[in-house]
């Protein structure tokens, strides 16, 4: 049994349909990512998913129990963090952790163990009775986490956790979110628009966009999916008549595009093309100033599956955002 | 109920870090019984009177003596002396005088003759509370002026002896079963209205509602938290309001135990009221921007400043249906008569009645989903 089935959900507000028959699998234990700019659907989905918004058809299984039909099942499966910092600030860490025990009607001696062991986990033991408007976002970011555990769940989903979040405190999330999954066999599902946050956590990801689902593959072969997977910037100290031609003859050579000395060239092999770069460079004579080899990005991954890069889309969605806002409201 | 109690031991953890919105929440009542109950409480002194003499007789000095005897006692009046009738009238237009008595020139003719005199009093009415404290100090004065218009023919005429059942209430204490309501109101609207939709604007409710808590755990975590916090603050105004207005035995345990059962009641009633009204409401500027215009449709009608008998119907109406006018009454028969709960039942049972209704409109309205 999955971890996480959804099968052709679809959420409307009105006319607008914010997520569009979508299907995907998660497996137990996996760090599943859905990736995609904001106005996406990645929020409504995990909306639907943690009993938030009722889904408009298609159906949503969580830990094996249905989401429309089996809400307190559910809710009592997943521990949630979600997009907006919702601890209460007035109060201290651990009286955050204490009410959401609490609530999830955790038993005292257990209550005690339990969030002894996740403040252990999320390095805030000594920031226990600090009050959490006296944190830093990270740090706030970690109570969420801890608060988000505290019953134990089996599914966790944390819309968009590190927005906001500086880089050293984007690195420690991603640590604590690694080394929790680990102790406590957690399936994660996790929302981002940060592709190395995406690369680097998820075992697997799905990439949304206008509320589809455009891609789903491990970060690996989404990048091995698209026809080029390196990109070569090089600049030559001249170039003969018929330069270009030259190099899209190299080996694995998908396009070249540049002017003057200075190009780039698309390919499928990138050391291969880059040996017969700098022999045919040598052969016509020509001193290479500057060479970089890049990799492929989930970037162009997103390029590739939705026509636009990510951080277009992140520009585009903003107006549509506050008008989805609206409406909602 | 474990989860309502979890519910409701935030809310009052939340409560005691927030010493601003306590200090807010209790100082502004206490300011309003103070300023109000003093403002418009106190007799009405130093009116300036000009008196015009075109008799000069001595019935006309005699008028004189009884309204420069009342300037001395009560000093409800200052007198100023005028020859001209011009010049008076001219600065009662002018403000400078607050009204002008005029004594005629056959004003001592008519005294000595038995006959009808009269006196004039010109009064700038276009502030209502000074010509009629105006007009009862110069009605009372003539009347003591011994002169009989004209012999009774019958030996003894209807006389009308007042008794007052209950020692003099002045009317800061009259004040103050308003100043009550109106604290507990204050608090239901910061903590029921204003505090519940900031927090559903900052996503703090999201954090509750993918917990397996029920509807109706939440709705009643929200409510006792908000009606415990509403009968602190009723309960302080009013041992310390007792105190202000000077309500005698302020700390008699059996009025305190009924103050108590009607606080506790009363603020059920309002945050059954706010929480219907803001239900459905995001927008956190909605319950700020309504606050004024509910304080007033609620607090004035509800004869806690005036009585309602002197209300247009239309505001009958709104009084007839407003909560406040409940409330306002059975704390004024228990903080000013000291009755029993037999003269309130009506009050209390409406109360209840309204918190039943409201708080079911409210639970069908609530959402449990986003």
């Amino acid at each position: 049994m999955s971890a996480i089935e959804v099968r052709s959900i679809v959420k409307k507000f009105g006319q607008f349909v914010a997520v569009n028959g979508i299907s995907f699998a998660v497996e137990k234990g996996e760090i599943f990512g859905l990736l995609g700019p904001n106005g996406a659907g990645k929020s409504t989905l995990i909306r639907m998913l943690t009993t938030l918004l009722p889904p408009t058809s298609g159906t949503a299984l969580v830990n094996g129990f249905d989401v429309s039909t089996h809400a307190d099942d559910v809710r009592r499966a997943i521990g949630v963090i979600p997009q907006a910092m919702t601890s209460d600030l007035e109060l201290s860490v651990e009286e955050n952790l204490i009410i959401f025990a609490k609530l999830y009607g955790v038993p005292r001696p257990r209550r005690r163990q339990l969030i002894d062991e996740l403040l252990e986990a999320v390095q805030l033991t000594e920031w226990r009775h600090a009050p959490v408007k006296h944190l830093s976002g990270g740090m706030r970011r970690r109570v969420e986490i801890a608060r988000g555990l505290v019953h134990e769940p089996r599914v966790f989903f944390l819309d968009e956790p590190t927005t906001g979040l500086d880089p050293v405190s984007r690195a420690a999330v991603w640590e604590m979110l690694r080394k929790v999954k680990a102790e406590r066999d957690l399936t994660v599902l996790i929302t981002t628009h940060y592709m190395d946050e995406a690369d680097k956590l998820c075992d697997r990801i799905a990439i949304v966009d206008h509320g589809e689902l455009k891609a789903l593959d491990s970060p690996l072969r989404l990048k091995a999916s698209i026809p080029s997977n390196n990109t070569l910037d090089v600049s030559f100290s001249s170039t003969p008549a018929g330069w270009i031609a030259a190099l899209e003859g190299l080996p694995g050579v998908d396009s070249v595009a540049g002017e003057d000395q200075l190009f780039r060239i698309s390919t499928r092999n990138g050391p291969a093309t880059t040996l017969a770069l700098m022999e045919a460079a040598g052969r016509a004579q020509i001193a290479v100033q500057s060479l970089s080899v890049q990799s492929t990005t989930l970037d162009d991954v997103f390029v590739h599956y939705t026509g636009r890069g990510l951080r277009d889309a992140l520009q585009d969605a903003a107006p549509k955002d506050s008008a989805f806002m609206l409406r909602r409201g | 109920m474990g989860r309502t109690w979890a519910m409701i031991e935030r809310e009052l953890r939340r409560f005691r870090r927030s010493p601003m919105l306590i200090m807010v929440s209790l100082v502004f009542p206490i300011v309003q019984l103070v300023v109000l109950g003093y403002a418009f409480g106190g007799n009405v002194k130093h009116l300036k009177l000009a008196i015009v003499d075109q008799d000069h007789g001595v019935p006309a000095v005699r008028v004189h003596e009884l309204a420069s005897a009342a300037s001395a006692g009560a000093r409800t009046i200052d007198v100023l002396d005028y020859t001209d009738q011009g010049r008076a009238v001219g600065d009662l237009r002018n403000g400078l005088v607050n009204g002008v008595l005029t004594i005629p020139p056959d004003f001592s003719r008519r005294v000595l003759a038995k006959d009808a005199p009269r006196l004039a009093l010109i009064e700038d009415n276009t502030d209502s509370f000074v010509s009629v404290a105006l007009a009862g100090t110069m009605g009372g004065l003539i009347a003591a002026y011994p002169v009989p218009a004209k012999v009774p023919r019958l030996g003894l005429e209807p006389a009308l002896d007042v008794v007052e059942v209950y020692p003099y209430v002045p009317y800061v204490q009259y004040l103050l079963p308003g100043s009550v309501v109106m604290s507990i109101f204050m608090m239901v609207m910061i903590g029921g209205g204003i505090i519940f939709i900031d927090d559903k604007a900052r996503g703090l409710h999201e954090g509750y509602l993918v917990t397996p808590i029920t509807k109706f755990e939440l709705i009643a975590g929200f409510n006792v938290s908000g009606t415990i916090k509403a009968v602190l603050a009723g309960m302080f105004l009013i041992i310390i309001g007792s105190f202000i207005a000077g309500v005698p035995n302020p700390l008699g345990l059996v009025r305190l135990f009924r103050l108590l059962v009607v606080v506790i009641v009363t603020a059920f009633a309002l945050i059954s009221l706010m929480f219907l009204l803001m239900v459905r409401v995001t927008d956190p500027l909605l319950p700020r921007a309504i606050f004024g215009v509910l304080n007033t449709l609620l607090y004035f009608p509800s004869g806690a400043v005036y009585p309602q008998q002197g209300f247009p119907t239309w505001m009958q109406y709104i009084a007839v249906a407003d909560p406040f006018t409940y409330a306002v009454h059975a704390f004024k028969n228990l903080l000013l008569k000291n009755t029993g709960f037999e003269a309130i039942l009506f009050d209390l049972g409406f109360l209840l009645v309204f918190s039943v209704v409201s708080m079911s409109a409210a639970t069908l309205l609530f959402k449990r989903t986003l």
